[in-house]
């Protein structure tokens, strides 16, 4: 099996999941790059996204699966092709083989940039690390089934709170990626539950890095 | 802008329609460029982003150095409202630049129910609604598309319109308005200047004068316009510019495929269809030139989907030559093609087990009316006996799912006929139990009807609609004589095709109902979850108009219509003939058979009218 390790940043951040592979699709087909088709009676080109992103997250880790079928085209030279046919905001940034399992994907850091229009509230970092070093961070997870209570503490490895301007708080988080997974926006969601008074304007999330148990980064 | 933009994504449906930067958007240096477009897709981006009318006007407007085009689309209801919250004007998906600061807005309208979508559109741009509120050269509203044959309801609020295919005019009208701007007319001048372009109506350039009982007495042209306006067309399909290196969208929309147009015109003349009508004289394409832009736009989008477009596509003479080609090329890269609009008529066994192959199992037919005598009124020329028969063929080869489209209120319509539909799909069960080869997997019959429409250009155009109580009470009728679970029958709503017929055959004064409408609310009218009957009826009487006088009237043998000032090339006698002879149950043979002298060749001399 083969990995595509890409970026999505921009406004391609707005394409959904089943989007973006159905991006891939079509932009291995535009450069001419075959790859294994699925079985059955409508084949398809079969492609898979691990860890789904939610709509208007960045990303700098995404990793695709697939089966590229003609070894004649190196990793160079796929990478290559796919870049100057995907839409703006999706970068391949690497091809390569790979035979671990998908669900050895652990952790996964991801920055969560807060943004105070009329400024960072005085004490703001202060406030936000004793949040987050509580025992206990019960938040409100909405589902179709209706809500329920989390608890987000255990699935959260580190958080570091950064001032990074006089409107913007960062923080820099490693969280469960899967079985079970933290959405980093679960650590705003505990900014509104806990602090609302440090509710910020508006967030921007990124995920930086995927991370296997160890710790290691994840291929 | 763009910052105000990242904040209101996050809150609305489907935010990837908002943002643009798909594959194969035109992107242009606003130093190299003189002349900005906005185009403006009266509709959610899904619906605007699968209209090939769109994509070739994209890639021509852009094709043109010192011109970047760049799209619009309606954006839906929640969009609308984070836009109108945080006061962001309407922007173009490319630049993301307020359309207020473009030179042209041009709209491409393909139904009536857009309309109110035009007039908010204006208004989320913040540009005056009304034509002559607009002074100065930048602005400029036009529009053209398929159901621009009649602008009237729109005239007080479009510059000029584009009438016809717009291929060539298009270039004409933004050389001409270059000149215009760089030499800074007024912009009277310019409209005095476009309305001398052969197919551009200047609707400020006619006056309408009314008599007592509210119908036409005249238009009176002023003196430098042309009296009558003539339809433009592409003489040649196969040397016209066709755009094969065409955007990708991102997103999922609908008809996600590869669209190539096979012909344009329809040999057919049923007397109802408006598109029949006016995009005649039929133009076809060569097969050869079809597969290599067949080819050219699948490998340029990676679509693994194929489907060829035109009004009635089993016309094509040249479909079995072209179908083997294609199919030889898409097999083999597990590339699907799809046939729509198929004919019952030549519909053959060979044809009908490629398409197996290719993954389909369901047919379609649109006999439109259920018994023999209202299918030759119509001039409709599918006969039970050719239904019956593709059926069977289909059927014995395995495939068990059938949809069927007819309309209720067509003219000269009598109960029998409503129940001949019954009928129709009665012998239509027979035959699957009698043929069908996979009767474990059951037969699903799709049965729907729409209420007929009169139109412009059309042999029924001076025909009244029925009134939506008696539409009602047939589609009743209907649904009491089908008593199987094997069918299931949908049925459009009759408020709809009322106002869709009031705007049809609408004259000028309806831009106040328009207005009106927009003001409280209307607006993405063709969804169900926003139309609102209400809004428009209150509207209406608000302006002191009658829609029964627009829908349920018919109209007199020599009344001047509102759409008098435009010609697509066909008499009107020659409708009026067709008219009559509906009223007798006559066919007319279809142009291949005998040409019937509607006039239309008189657009393409020397050519043939035939696909
Ligand atoms: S076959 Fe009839 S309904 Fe269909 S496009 Fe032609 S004229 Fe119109
Ligand atoms: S001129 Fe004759 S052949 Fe041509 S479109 Fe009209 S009726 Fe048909």
């Amino acid at each position: 099996m083969h990995r595509l390790l890409f970026s999505k940043t921009a406004d391609a951040i707005w394409t959904s999941h089943l989007d973006v592979m159905r991006i891939f699709q079509r932009a291995f087909l535009r450069a001419h790059i075959p790859i294994a088709h699925t079985q059955g009676y409508s084949p398809h080109p079969f492609v898979s996204v691990i860890l789904p992103l939610s709509v208007g997250t960045a990303s700098q880790c995404e990793i695709l699966e697939c089966t590229l079928e003609d070894k004649e085209i190196s990793f160079q030279e796929t990478q290559e092709r796919l870049n100057q046919v995907l839409p703006e905001g999706i970068q391949v940034k690497e091809v390569y083989e790979s035979s671990r399992k998908a669900k050895e994907l652990t952790y996964l850091q991801a920055r969560l940039e807060l943004c105070y229009d009329s400024g960072i509230p005085s004490g703001a970092s202060e406030m936000l690390n004793s949040l987050y070093s509580r025992e206990t961070l019960e938040i409100t997870k909405k589902s179709k089934k209706g809500e329920t209570l989390l608890d987000i503490r255990p699935m959260i490895q580190s958080v570091q709170v950064q001032d990074h301007s006089p409107t913007q708080i960062w923080l820099d988080t490693v969280v469960c990626a899967q079985n079970p997974s933290c959405n980093p926006l679960f650590l705003v969601t505990a900014i509104q539950t806990y602090l609302s008074q440090l509710a910020p304007d508006f967030v921007r999330c990124s995920r930086e890095e995927v991370f296997d148990k160890e710790g290691r980064v994840f291929r | 802008m763009t910052e105000q933009l990242q904040r209101i994504l996050p809150t609305v449906q489907k935010p990837a329609r908002y943002v643009g930067g798909e594959y194969g958007q035109v992107i242009k240096s606003k130093q190299e460029v003189d002349v900005r477009v906005a185009f403006c897709f009266p509709d959610t981006y899904e619906i605007g982003m699968s209209n090939i009318g769109m994509r070739i006007l994209y890639g021509v407007m852009n094709d043109m150095p010192g011109v970047w085009c760049e799209r619009v689309f309606t954006p839906w209801g929640d969009m609308e409202a984070q836009m109108r919250r945080h006061a962001l004007p309407l922007y173009a998906l490319e630049s993301k630049d307020p359309v207020k600061e473009f030179d042209l807005i041009a709209f491409t309208v393909g139904y009536e129910m857009s309309y109110t979508n035009i007039l908010n559109m204006l208004n989320l741009a913040g540009v005056p609604l009304r034509a002559k509120d607009r002074k100065g050269l930048k602005n400029l509203v036009f529009a053209g598309g398929a159901c621009m044959y009649n602008p009237e309801p729109l005239a007080d609020f479009l510059d000029f319109v584009s009438l016809g295919e717009g291929e060539e005019i298009t270039k004409e009208i933004l050389q001409l308005y270059r000149k215009a701007k760089l030499e800074d007319w007024e912009k009277e001048e310019f409209l005095r200047a476009v309305a001398q372009i052969p197919g551009v109506y200047v609707p400020s350039f006619y006056e309408p004068v009314y008599q007592e009982d509210g119908t036409l007495q005249a238009i009176v042209p002023n003196p430098s316009a042309p009296k009558t306006v003539l339809k433009r067309i592409v003489k040649d399909l196969d040397s016209a510019y066709y755009p094969t290196d065409t955007l990708v969208p991102s997103m999922e929309i609908v008809h996600d495929r590869t669209n190539v147009e096979v012909f344009r015109g329809c040999i057919r003349g049923c007397r109802f269809c408006q598109a029949g009508f006016c995009y005649r004289p039929v133009r076809a394409k060569s097969a050869q030139v079809l597969y290599h832009q067949a080819v050219a736009s699948l490998e340029s989008s990676g679509n693994d989907e194929i489907t060829l477009s035109s009004l009635s596509t089993s016309d094509y003479k040249e479909l079995d030559v072209f179908a083997d080609k294609m199919l030889d090329y898409c097999i083999p890269r597990k590339i699907k093609l799809s046939l729509p609009s198929l004919r019952a008529d030549n519909f053959s066994r060979e044809l009908m087990l490629k398409l197996r192959k290719s993954g389909r199992s369901s047919l379609t037919f649109a006999p439109e009316a259920g018994t023999q005598r209202l299918r030759d009124a119509i001039n409709k020329n599918v006969t039970e006996e050719e239904i019956l028969t593709t059926c069977r063929i289909a059927f014995s080869g395995g495939w068990n799912a059938v949809k069927l489209y007819f309309m209720l209120g067509l003219p000269t319509e009598t109960d029998e006929d409503v129940l001949g539909i019954a009928e129709l799909v009665w012998k239509i069960i027979k035959e699957w139990k009698a043929y069908g080869s996979e009767k474990k997997r059951g037969l699903s019959i799709n049965l729907s009807t729409a209420f007929f429409v009169p139109k412009p250009f059309t042999p029924f155009q001076w025909e009244a609609q029925i009134t939506p109580e008696e539409y009602m009470r047939r589609v009743h009728l209907l649904q009491s004589a089908i008593k199987t679970k094997m069918v299931d029958y949908r049925y459009h709503g009759p408020e709809l095709s009322r106002l869709e017929a009031v705007l049809a055959r609408g004259d000028r004064r309806l831009g106040a109902v328009l207005e009106e409408a927009v003001k409280n609310g209307a607006r993405l009218d063709s969804w169900e979850e926003y139309f609102r009957n209400d809004i428009w009826m209150e509207a209406f009487a608000s302006c002191g108009l009658d829609p029964n006088f627009y829908a349920c009237r018919e109209f007199g043998k020599e009344e001047v219509f509102p759409w008098q000032t435009i010609s697509i090339g066909l008499r009107r006698e020659f409708f009026w003939h067709e008219r009559e002879k509906a009223y007798q149950s006559l066919t007319t043979s279809d142009c291949r058979t005998q040409c019937a002298g509607c006039g239309a060749n008189s657009l393409c001399p020397g050519g043939v009218c035939d696909a």
